[in-house]
């Protein structure tokens, strides 16, 4: 075996073997990965995607922070028991704004890809307050604090400036009314034709059932609420879709 | 003056924790630098303490560098208690949820806590501690770059503090095994590339003119998780001055890149590194050579350059193309020949040797983590069939499967190098028990094998409960149902990890017996001396 015999070059110069496993280590992830960004069909063309409203993006910030991903996967495969318990299979072009991705790895509660509209606020809020009152079977922790959590606004644009800055089409009008549209999405006294023309769909009102602050639970349940519900599935061509 | 420049330093960063502790845009950002400031004030007030102005001794530079690897064992030992005890308190919260108390101590904060804890407080101070033992004695060199060891140990640390932390008060990017936030992912690499200075540096400097096979591994572990680490943490800070960042990908490639580090996390991390181990540790404690040379260029070769493509597999039937979908299941399968030859070449190493499985029962303990690498990376490509993996993936068994590698492949060899080590380290005769090592070794092949079992038979009930119709077509189960079905199997899991647990405390005091002097005044373990046989 001459190839093996010449392996003693390898072993006998530090640098040698560092570059060498060091490109053969990149080779994968260049041919899987980098064709992603720009093969077209990797994204499905799809009808009313729009990046999240500020109340939805604190709120998703919220998630992540609290780890539900952990326990709720938000990917939808498509078999036929999962469709018909969860909804339309899952699009890439469904989480094309979402800066880190949540499709999740375990199911200890179930998928919530499609969970907006499924349940009333109300029911959100007592779920998550305390989901054994609602689901006796449930194992998930208890989140009442997040009702008397009063939302940490400051200068809510920089999270706007910061995914746009990954490439999230937020414009200068979003931007501007960041923290405006913040609180009036929680509001249901406020003027919203603004906020609506901005995020189409978005869904305005007092989400956690207490007027007097926008808390944590307002930003999650607007968050939960939206999830899933902005493809117009009635203008989706499925057959397009498939790669 | 002894520290005195750390010093400096060290107190110089306390204020610039203390500042930002004042100025911090969110509230999390505040309190987890008030937890820096204290870290590190912590830290200047030891060195203090221990400074001094008379000139340090001559170093002697032909002799081995033991001070960090002491310190990184008992570091290994410290960390794999805790973050053992994490896991049985997560997996105790599913089987009892009035367990969670939030915000701190919920499930959805104590997971990351329990995967990092383990996976790179434990799993990493063994690598660090490892890593600087074999590369010295197998160089004859001693480690490159005067105190930057210390650096590495203590820097690796304080990732770690500040990792754990943010965990707890809710600081976390929202990347499996990669949670972290962005000023701590920076410190990270720092100290990184301080490692692989390190380790390189003393390479370069060896006495050996070959490069023996459990540095390869060591090198190709370092240098891959410095590039895993780098490109899966790119994000965008909301301000220099928070704790929030946005991750720069979205979607569809997001998820490919975070699983592309999050597979070869397990195989650089917890594969290539603990194999470096596996061809140190296991001819030294069975004193034979390794099985066989070719095997080894061939193995390592083929597993460095397969695991990296398996990424993908845990994206099946997702958003992902297909074709990547399907790539990665063709590499994932293939994986499986590298990883059975390493698994041969470590297990062939005893050959000649077999009896020592029944006479030492470090061997043992060795031998039983190589059987169930192989084991484990039987069942890896297995799941990642497209048609296995719709059933399994989503539900317990791919937990199963992660600890079976886990507790069987990374704890076990990692025990069996500490119980190694220690004695040497601290030039102790011996261990302070051997009979102690053997309940460690039956407490923690039991428990994992309590929660392997366990975890198959809830994952595919799971998996099996949710496709389940009825003879008029409806789903049998709704959700919640498949959820309280769970919860015997969620008791007993805890009771297997608590097994295991317990066979880490029993090392844990093994350990410090052993380097506080002590020896117990026990039979040996039959077999362990051949037995004198009467003239004939």
């Amino acid at each position: 075996m001459g190839l093996i015999d010449k392996h003693a070059l390898i072993e006998k110069n530090a640098t040698l073997l560092l570059v060498g496993s060091l490109l053969v280590v990149t080779v994968g992830g260049i041919v899987e990965i980098a064709p992603l960004f720009y093969l077209d069909n990797t994204i499905e063309k799809v009808e009313g995607m729009r990046p999240y409203t500020p109340l939805e993006l604190a709120g998703r910030n919220i998630y992540v922070r609290e780890g539900c991903y952990l326990c709720h996967s938000q990917m939808i495969r498509p078999f036929r028991d999962e469709v018909e318990r969860y909804g339309h299979y899952s699009l890439a072009a469904e989480s094309m704004y979402d800066h880190p991705f949540q499709w999740g790895s375990k199911r200890t509660g179930p998928d919530l890809a499609r969970v907006g509209d499924r349940y009333s606020n109300a029911w959100h809020v007592q779920h998550l307050a305390d989901p054994r009152s609602v689901v006796p079977e449930s194992v998930m922790p208890n989140y009442a604090f997040l009702k008397d959590t009063p939302i940490e606004v400051k200068d809510f644009s920089t999270h706007l400036i910061a995914n746009r800055r990954v490439g999230v089409p937020y414009s200068d009008d979003m931007v501007a009314n960041a923290n405006a549209d913040l609180m009036a999405q929680a509001d249901p006294n406020a003027d919203t034709t603004g906020l609506e023309k901005r995020y189409p769909k978005a869904k305005v009102g007092d989400f956690d059932g207490n007027p007097q602050q926008v808390t944590e639970m307002d930003a999650l349940v607007a968050y939960l609420q939206m999830l899933g519900t902005l493809v117009d599935f009635k203008n989706y061509d499925e057959a397009a879709g498939y790669r | 003056m002894k520290f005195g420049t750390e010093i400096v330093l060290l107190s110089l960063f306390a204020f610039g924790a203390l500042v930002a502790a004042g100025l911090g845009v969110d509230e999390p950002f505040r309190q987890h630098m008030w937890v820096l400031f204290f870290a590190l004030v912590g830290f200047t007030a030891i060195l203090l303490r221990n400074t001094d102005f008379k000139p340090a001794a001559p170093i002697d530079p032909s002799a081995y560098m033991d001070g960090p690897i002491r310190y990184g064992a008992i570091a290994t030992v410290f960390w794999g208690v805790v973050g053992m005890l994490v896991g049985l308190v997560i997996a105790l919260e599913l089987a009892y949820p009035q367990l969670n108390i939030g915000p701190w101590f919920n499930f959805g904060r104590l997971r990351p806590l329990h995967t990092s804890g383990v996976i790179f407080a434990f799993g990493g101070n063994a690598l660090l501690c490892t890593s600087m033992y074999v590369v010295q004695r197998t160089s004859r060199a001693r480690l490159f770059g005067g105190n930057l060891a210390w650096f590495v140990f203590w820097g690796y640390q304080l990732f770690i503090v500040m990792a754990a932390t943010g965990y707890l008060l809710g600081i976390t990017e929202g990347r499996e095994y990669a949670e972290p936030e962005w000023y701590v992912d920076l410190w990270l690499t720092v100290v990184w590339v301080a490692y692989l200075i390190l380790f390189l540096g003393t390479i370069l400097k060896r006495k050996e003119p070959h490069i023996y096979v459990a540095n390869w591994f060591y090198l190709s572990f370092i240098i891959t998780i410095a590039m895993l680490h780098v490109v899966n943490n790119l994000s965008m800070p909301v301000s220099f001055l928070g704790s929030k960042s946005y991750s720069a990908f979205s979607g569809v490639q997001d998820a490919l890149t975070q699983w592309w580090y999050g597979h070869n996390a397990v195989g650089f991390f917890l594969t290539a590194g603990f194999l470096g181990m596996m061809y140190y540790f296991v001819p030294k404690q069975v004193n034979r050579p390794v099985y066989s040379y070719r095997l080894s260029i061939i193995h390592f070769w083929a597993l460095i350059f397969l695991y990296i493509w398996a990424g993908p597999h845990h994206l099946h039937y997702t958003a992902l193309p297909d074709w990547a979908q399907t790539l990665g299941m063709v590499f994932s399968i293939m994986l499986w020949m590298p990883s059975w030859g390493g698994m041969i070449n470590g297990l062939m190493t005893l050959s000649g040797a077999w009896d020592k499985i029944r006479t030492d029962p470090i061997v043992r303990m060795m031998v039983a983590a190589i059987a169930f690498y192989g084991m484990s990376t039987f069942e890896g490509p297995m799941m990642s069939i497209k048609t296995v993996n719709s059933l399994s993936h989503y539900t317990d068994w791919t937990i199963g499967h992660v600890h079976s590698g886990a507790l069987g492949w990374v704890g076990l060899i990692t025990f069996g190098a500490i119980y190694y080590m220690v004695p040497k380290l601290w030039n102790r005769e011996r261990l302070y028990s051997m009979r102690l090592v053997t309940w460690h070794f039956w407490l923690a092949t039991l428990g994992i094998v309590v929660y392997a079992a366990v975890m198959w038979v809830s994952g595919i009930m799971q998996g099996l409960m949710w496709r389940e119709y009825d003879e008029q077509g409806f789903l049998v189960y709704s959700f919640a149902e498949t959820v309280a079905a769970m919860h015997p199997y969620y008791v007993m899991r805890a009771a297997g990890g608590a097994m295991y647990l317990a066979g880490m405390l029993i090392m844990a005091w093994n350990v410090t017996m052993t380097i506080r002097g002590y020896q117990r005044k026990e039979q040996p373990l039959p077999g362990s001396a051949p037995a004198l046989q009467p003239a004939e």
